[in-house]
């Protein structure tokens, strides 16, 4: 298990390096740089700058400094925030991103949990539509169209909530809600299919036939199987939604990490970029290690070696 | 009360119906049947033949929706089986009733351990402690010779071999010694030698705890040495049914027969290869008026597929529902 984790650690340094360059070679392949504004520069002054970059270095000699640079985990100094480094800003940012990440992870785990598991136990019955037909709903209205509708019932009509920005509790309500309304729609229905399989198969008979109540049948029984595939669709479902959604933090003027990233590529800001390109890959391979993971607690016939 | 007459259970005229797509599929279709206390009763038959879904029906195990017991009567010890609420059925699944399904591989839980899932057993029956459960599962898991047991009980079901797992479903079933046990195809899914270890473990249990048993199987050599009496289900009705070795000596019916062809002979072991019924077995949602058995029979004229055929009395304990029921009888045996 340890050798395993250890192992998938280590996979994570050539991967996220990887990722990297893809990144680097899309950014020098894409049209314009930093320094392409409407106003250009006079050519000394742009030397200069090149010059305190690195940038007027043969290609494959900047590459080399950069990724000597992110194997120590440093990115630099970004170029449109003078005096700010990388990390700081990441730093700064992400906490934003993650709560709000979190807290949406959290509620549609709970509503997508609760509403799958009594589906499949009142199949057909009409709190199973009900739920099927709202996750539908859910998955089908994107949320740059549920977030300012809810700002417009709850803010502008109802001035129960906030419209935007970070603040106190009631802030986060409809950025949360907005962001875990899709990820509770799909895990809805991931755990009904998956309940309802496992409710079919031979060792729920038994359980039955061994005179068990029907709720420990569910509990004790059937659940662990019904929400495996559940548990391999919240992996990915985490690490994107820690990540910060860029238009959820878009809509409600949110400075997470999502907000950041798409000023950073607007502003050719290569240092920032590539940082942040770096932290999510890292945090997305962790957050499917942690997955893997937690499937042999769920599961005891894999083994890890 | 004498009304059971000494029966442990009574099966009558039994209906379970499942509604699906292609129709009302039949799957038992007025069943008639009794156990003694301390009798084996062998049921066999193909396929879909609805052997699984009448004892299913007795444990109140049918699916439902789709499935339905229609009508018919249960009794259990002399109790309305399907009059009882969930809760009195479930004091009596696992406790007095017990049942062991086919598929070992499938019918343990792969998630839970075998402790677990052998001490919730005597746990909810028998009001046992955790201590005390785990002690009879280790018991229970000697009982069934599992080699090592106290060092296998923590073990979970993908650990085990196919006969130990079933080695497991008997220990579980047998926990709280109940007074039926009922054996779903036990050892259809297990290699020829492991097949007749559980089927001597089965027999000596059964002799050491007094159990009633009833015996499941599509194959007819499996039940000749185990069982006092034996029904051949066919299309979800009972074709012949009769003690064990007037069966065997003088079937009345030619699906029985055809059965009975079709058991492995050991002194031919290298002979022709094995004989089969021709055709397959008919889809119970669309049977035709007459026999269902007709289109396969060899003994077949033109009233089989015309009429359905009476349930004929050979003698006392002997019926066969065929139109030629008394001379496939007559014309049987010693040959
Ligand atoms: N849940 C169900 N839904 C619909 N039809 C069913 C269901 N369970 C059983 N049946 C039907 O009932 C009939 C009898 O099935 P049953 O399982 O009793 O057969 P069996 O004699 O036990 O056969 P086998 O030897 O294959 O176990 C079959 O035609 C089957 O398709
Ligand atoms: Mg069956």
């Amino acid at each position: 298990m340890l050798k395993f984790i250890l192992k998938r650690l280590l996979i994570i340094v050539p991967m996220a390096l990887l990722v990297v360059t893809v990144t680097w070679v899309l950014i020098r392949v894409a049209p314009g740089n930093f320094y392409s504004t409407e106003r250009s520069l006079p050519p000394a002054i742009e030397e200069n700058i090149k010059k305190k970059y690195g940038l007027d270095q043969p290609w494959y000699i900047q590459y080399g400094t950069m990724m000597g640079n992110i194997l120590r985990l440093d990115f630099g100094d970004s170029l449109k925030y003078q005096g700010q480094s990388v990390n700081e800003i990441i730093a700064r940012h992400f906490p934003y991103s993650a709560i709000l990440g979190l807290l949406a992870y959290l509620l549609a785990l709970g509503i997508g949990l609760f509403a799958g598991i009594v589906a499949a136990l009142k199949q057909n019955s009409a709190f199973d539509y009900g739920s099927m037909a709202a996750a539908m709903l859910g998955l089908s209205v994107p949320n740059f169209v549920l977030g300012p509708l809810l700002v417009l019932l709850f803010s502008l009509y109802l001035y129960w909530l906030p419209p935007a920005r970070w603040g106190g509790p009631l802030y986060l309500i409809m950025p949360v809600v907005t962001l875990a309304a899709i990820y509770a729609a799909y895990i809805a229905r991931l755990t009904r299919a998956g309940m309802l399989e496992v409710m079919r198969s031979d060792y729920i008979r038994t359980a039955r036939a061994k005179g068990l109540k029907e709720s420990k049948v569910l509990l004790k029984h059937a659940l662990r199987g019904g929400i495996i595939p559940v548990v391999s669709f919240t992996g990915p479902a985490l690490a994107s939604l820690l990540a910060g959604t860029v238009v959820v933090e878009k809509v409600f003027a949110i400075p997470g990490l999502g907000n950041i990233f798409i000023q950073s590529v607007l502003n050719r800001d290569e240092p920032l970029i590539l940082g942040i390109v770096a932290f999510l890959s890292i945090l997305i391979m962790v957050a499917n290690l942690i997955v893997d993971i937690s499937y042999g607690f769920l599961d005891p016939r894999i083994r890890y070696e | 009360m004498s009304e059971n007459n000494g029966n442990l259970l009574t099966v009558n005229d039994l209906r379970t119906y499942f509604q699906t797509e292609d129709g009302v599929v039949k799957a038992v279709d007025g069943i008639s049947f009794e156990l003694k206390k301390g009798e084996t009763l062998g049921i066999v038959g193909e396929s879909g033949s609805g052997k699984s879904v009448s004892n299913l029906s007795v444990m109140r195990l049918i699916p439902e929706p789709p499935g339905k017991i229609v009508s018919g009567d249960i009794l259990f010890d002399g109790i309305d089986v399907r009059r009882l609420s969930d809760e009195e059925v479930r004091n009596i699944r696992g406790k007095r009733i017990a049942m062991i399904f086919q598929d070992p591989m499938t019918s343990l839980n792969p998630f839970l351990k075998i402790s677990t899932q052998l001490m919730e057993v005597t746990q909810i029956h028998l009001g046992h402690s955790r201590e005390q459960a785990y002690d009879h599962a280790l018991e229970m898991l000697r009982k069934v010779n599992i080699p090592a047991p106290e060092k296998r009980i923590d073990g979970y079901p993908h650990e085990f071999s196919g006969g130990m797992r079933q080695r497991v479903m008997i220990a579980m079933a047998l926990s709280c010694e109940p007074e039926l046990l009922i054996a779903d195809e036990p050892t259809t899914a297990l290699d020829v030698t492991i097949q007749a270890q559980i089927l001597e473990l089965i027999k000596g249990l059964r002799t050491e705890l007094g159990t009633s048993v009833i015996l499941i199987t599509h194959d007819l050599g499996v039940v000749a040495g185990m069982t006092d009496k034996i029904i051949v289900m066919y299309a979800g009705k009972i074709f012949e049914s009769a003690p064990t070795k007037e069966l065997f000596a003088k079937p009345a019916n030619p699906y029985t027969k055809g059965l009975l062809k079709s058991v492995p002979d050991p002194a031919h072991e290298h002979g022709e290869p094995l004989y089969q019924i021709p055709g397959l077995p008919p889809d119970v949602a669309n049977l035709p008026p007459g026999c269902p058995f007709a289109e396969r029979c060899d003994r077949a004229e033109e009233i089989c597929e015309r009429e359905f055929p009476p349930f004929v009395q050979i003698n006392e304990n002997h019926h066969s529902l065929c139109h030629f029921a008394k001379e496939v009888h007559a014309s049987s045996g010693g040959e």
